[in-house]
């Protein structure tokens, strides 16, 4: 049997109707308790008994104004586990492992984050080795200067990231050198970080008041939480955890071409001011650049991907900070096709103003926007972490719970409001990262570009 | 962990269909698992199998172009599809409303995807730019699963490239789709897995409704992939140009799980054993008492997941190390707590401490409804047997000291290969 590909595509009965989707049950609201504890730390409680395990999420607000702080808040992150008052690093990781949890510890220019999971049986176990690094973490002389150098040397390797390298400039070039802009530490800053410098950090730096612990999994959450208060109990200061300072608005103008050169590929980074959660246009901003470039259905991808073969993964996505949102258009394309790239994004962001989401791709957008509500909540890791990111911003499980009405409640007026006041293409601004001896003539015969 | 009631049945024309059904959340999970992968890509066509995937999103008999993609999204969910080394699959993730609609699409293009020219190239263009983010514009991108095949293994199906050469994608045809399509994607080649929210009768109907017409087609032999292990230390090399610091890959042969399962999972213990959390062996050995190494991480299974392929699959312990170390100092010290191991077998706590975190992972895995429905589809595929997923938990913990010993012997230094990764990128 040899057939030929267009033989393949049709069969005797032709083409079917697409079956209908049926009427949705909508997600059970777990039991849920959100409160403060006595020492200002407040816990987010909610039961998910799939699987018998607990998920937890803690998040610090960790941010600095010192030039010195991204370092230190890096060996700090890196050396948490290294030691405590009662527990060697070794016997930390061990009890960790006797209750199947291995603990994760991240730091970035806002927040120094815990997340782990583990069995449930052991959940006394589990928040006795929080407690111990939280009130008793001992960075050792010997750990820290040892990670200190391996730090050291793997922040070469992290510049190396195409990725780190476009995020960084995009940093840059949207703030200038706002503590926010901090996030790979340099290699001088690292090697100058001392035992004291990492202490004192904690002793100032690492307090309940102001931050948020989120557990979900197969428990109650009143008893979970007595639980954590009992456990917690020596964790305390009066002082509050540091916030950042809130950003300036980014305004648009030029793109800025930051060579790399050797690359194959460049990292376009577009970015624009947008509203946050709160904000009454939040939904239809939401859904707007759903339609735009946040899922692949939406216009960037169908256009620069599937139409034009210029790249394997390019969206557009919100970055939440304290009061504050923008939009960020990511995408990787090969050097040749780069300027054409970054003419097909400008076209898109102008087509956003002028052709609004039409009735069809507002429903589409509107129905993924519930349904990977469902979804990301169904299991106890993507709700533990829907809860933490939503509560780093102030915002609660109700905000989660309402969301999907909010969505069904608006019009396609409001998205082309929405489209129209954020996607001007003179509103954005951005790096292309790239070998700028290939680059530089196409961009420039495109305008709008700077060489820095 | 509590497992759903598993439903099996085979329609006429051979598609293999497994029911999962769990009500916990209003979400469904439907996946198609095709019995190919890129060791069955003929030679002159390495990447094809994986090319091959990203054409059957591209639009079938009833779904234009992008139509695929429109109607998963436009229901709420998600989608992807991968390509391993002897497996392609395909998923939906949606609300549950949403499930004929997903068997419906599943089906249309098992019957008759539509593949074009225009398509066939705008996809090879999409891939290489795949490739350029994943390997080509990346320190240690392919490091080691694209690099370490050629070193360790001698036939082309085991050792090639399984994203491909630019040119040999360049050079695919319509009719090299065609054929491909008509020997590996027949539905007899294949398992249908529904997991999540629905009613198990009415399914069956739904499966029944939309399958059952997909002509059935001769389903090709299984070729064997079985190649003899090692006799020496094989050595090889590669330059990354965008890499700053050396890596170090040791490679090494599984046993087969289809004939030897407890001697796999020893080995799966054993990767976590040597490698996962501080109090692993050679993480406390070269990160942290001699310092050796920046990271090191040993896995069972070329793409680094378990039980993720056939006979032959690969154990690695890869390292990324500072460049005044000497690869031999490296090379040397995980030799001596792999012949500890071998000795003395691991501490009973210790392992009971690696068995609690593979339970925690399996937990995880499960509660996830995209890997729960994606590991039952793997499993009833490569080794008829989705409960499997279920119990491993408690074959895992049943693994002994001396299995781990045992499994720790068998990484012998005359039968292994070793790969050098030398850096060639500068700060820039």
């Amino acid at each position: 049997m040899t057939r030929t590909a267009a033989e393949i595509g049709r069969t005797e009965a032709g083409p079917r109707p697409l079956p209908d989707l049926l009427t949705q049950s909508a997600a059970v609201e777990p039991e849920l308790v959100d409160t403060v504890l006595d020492n200002g730390l407040r816990v987010i409680a909610a039961r998910r008994a799939t699987v018998p395990m607990v998920e937890f999420r803690l998040t610090i607000p960790f941010a600095g104004e010192r030039p010195e702080h991204a370092a230190q808040a890096e060996l700090l992150s890196a050396t948490l586990l290294a030691g405590t008052a009662n527990r060697t690093m070794v016997e930390l990781d061990s009890d960790l492992a006797r209750v199947g949890a291995a603990l994760g510890v991240g730091v970035d220019p806002e927040h120094l984050t815990l997340s782990w999971n583990g069995l449930v049986d052991g959940l006394d176990l589990q928040l006795d080795v929080l407690a111990d690094l939280l009130t008793a973490a001992a960075y050792p002389e010997q750990e820290v200067y040892r990670e200190r150098e391996r730090l050291v040397s793997s922040i070469s390797l992290m510049r190396s990231q195409p990725g780190t390298i476009a995020r960084e400039a995009l940093q840059r070039h949207r703030y200038g050198d706002h503590p926010f802009t901090r996030e790979v530490p340099t290699e001088e800053a690292a090697a100058a970080v001392t035992v004291e410098d990492v202490r004192e950090l904690h002793r100032t730096a690492v307090l309940p008041r102001g931050s948020v612990l989120v557990i979900v999994g197969d428990v109650e959450p009143r008893r979970a939480i007595d639980r954590i208060a009992e456990k917690l109990l020596g964790w305390k200061s009066d002082a509050n955890a540091v916030e950042m300072p809130q950003l300036p608005d980014i305004a648009g103008g030029d793109l800025r071409l930051v060579d790399r050169p050797g690359a194959v590929q460049s990292q376009l980074r577009l970015s624009t001011q947008a509203v946050p959660r709160t904000d009454p246009r939040y939904p239809a901003l939401q859904m707007a650049n759903v339609a735009f470039g946040g899922f692949f259905s939406s216009r960037v991808v169908e256009n620069l991907r599937e139409d034009k073969g210029y790249t394997y993964s390019v969206h557009s996505m919100f970055e939440f900070t304290p009061g504050k949102a923008t939009l960020i258009l990511s995408g990787d394309t090969a050097s040749e096709v780069t300027a054409p790239a970054v003419l097909e994004a400008r076209y898109e962001l102008g087509r956003m103003c002028l052709v609004p989401p039409t009735e069809s791709e507002v429903d589409t957008v509107r129905r993924y926007l519930v349904g990977s509500l469902s979804i990301g909540v169904s299991s106890q890791a993507g709700l533990a972490s829907n809860l933490a990111g939503l509560a780093s911003v102030g915002l609660g499980a109700e905000w989660l719970w309402a969301h999907p009405d909010r969505l069904r409640e608006v019009t396609a007026e409001q998205i082309a409001e929405a489209a129209a006041e954020f996607f001007r293409p003179t509103a954005w601004t951005g790096v292309v990262v790239g070998d700028a001896s290939k680059l530089e003539a196409p961009l420039r015969g495109l305008g709008g570009v700077v060489l820095s | 962990m509590a497992q759903p009631q598993l439903h099996r049945f085979t329609l006429p024309n051979g598609l293999r269909v497994l029911l999962a059904p769990d009500p916990s959340a209003p979400v469904v999970g439907v996946s198609v698992h095709y019995d190919v992968g890129f060791r069955s890509e003929p030679e002159g066509r390495t990447g094809f199998a994986h090319l091959f995937e990203h054409l059957m999103f591209q639009g079938s008999e009833s779904l234009e172009k992008l139509a695929h993609f429109r109607h998963v999204q436009g229901s709420g969910g998600t989608f992807n599809g991968s390509t391993h080394q002897d497996y392609t699959d395909y998923y939906q993730v949606t609300p549950s409303a949403a499930l004929e609609r997903m068997l419906f699409l599943e089906a249309d293009r098992m019957r008759a995807p539509k593949i074009t020219e225009e398509n066939l190239r705008n996809q090879v263009d999409v891939v290489k730019e795949e490739i350029r983010l994943n390997v080509l514009n990346r320190p240690y991108g392919g490091f080691p699963w694209i690099t370490l095949p050629p070193v360790l293994y001698s036939t082309f199906a085991n050792a090639h490239n399984g994203y491909g050469d630019f040119a040999e994608l360049e050079q695919a045809t319509l009719d090299d789709c065609a054929a491909f399509f008509d020997t590996y994607y027949a539905p007899g080649n294949a398992v249908l897995t529904v997991t999540g929210e629905f009613e198990v009768k009415p399914t069956i109907d739904l499966v029944h409704k939309h399958f059952g017409d997909v002509t059935a087609r001769p389903v090709p032999p299984r070729p064997s992939f079985s190649e003899p292990l090692p006799t020496t230390e094989l050595r090889g090399e590669q330059v990354d140009q965008h890499a700053t610091l050396p890596g170090l890959t040791v490679g090494y042969r599984l046993p087969d799980p289809s004939t030897d399962m407890n001697g796999y999972l020893a080995y799966m213990v054993l990767s976590s054993l040597l490698s996962d959390g501080d109090s692993a062996r050679l993480v406390q050995r070269l990160v942290h008492t001699d310092e050796l190494v920046i990271e090191i991480s040993a896995r069972c299974g070329l793409l680094g997941s378990s039980l993720d392929a056939r006979d032959p699959d690969t154990f690695a312990i890869v390292a990324i190390h500072p460049g005044q170390v000497e690869q031999a100092r490296v090379l040397g010290a995980i030799d001596e707590e792999l012949e500890r191991l071998a000795a003395h077998g691991p501490e009973a706590d210790e392992l009971a401490r690696i068995t609690a975190r593979w339970a925690a992972t399996l937990h995880g895995a499960h509660d996830r409804l995209t890997s729960r429905t994606l590991n039952y589809g793997s499993a009833e595929l490569l080794f008829g047997r989705a409960e499997l997923i279920g119990e491993l938990p408690s074959l895992l913990a049943a693994v002994t000291p001396d299995d781990v010993a045992k499994a720790a012997k068998g990484l012998r230094p005359d039968s292994r290969a070793v790969l050098t990764l030398t850096p060639a990128g500068g700060d820039k």
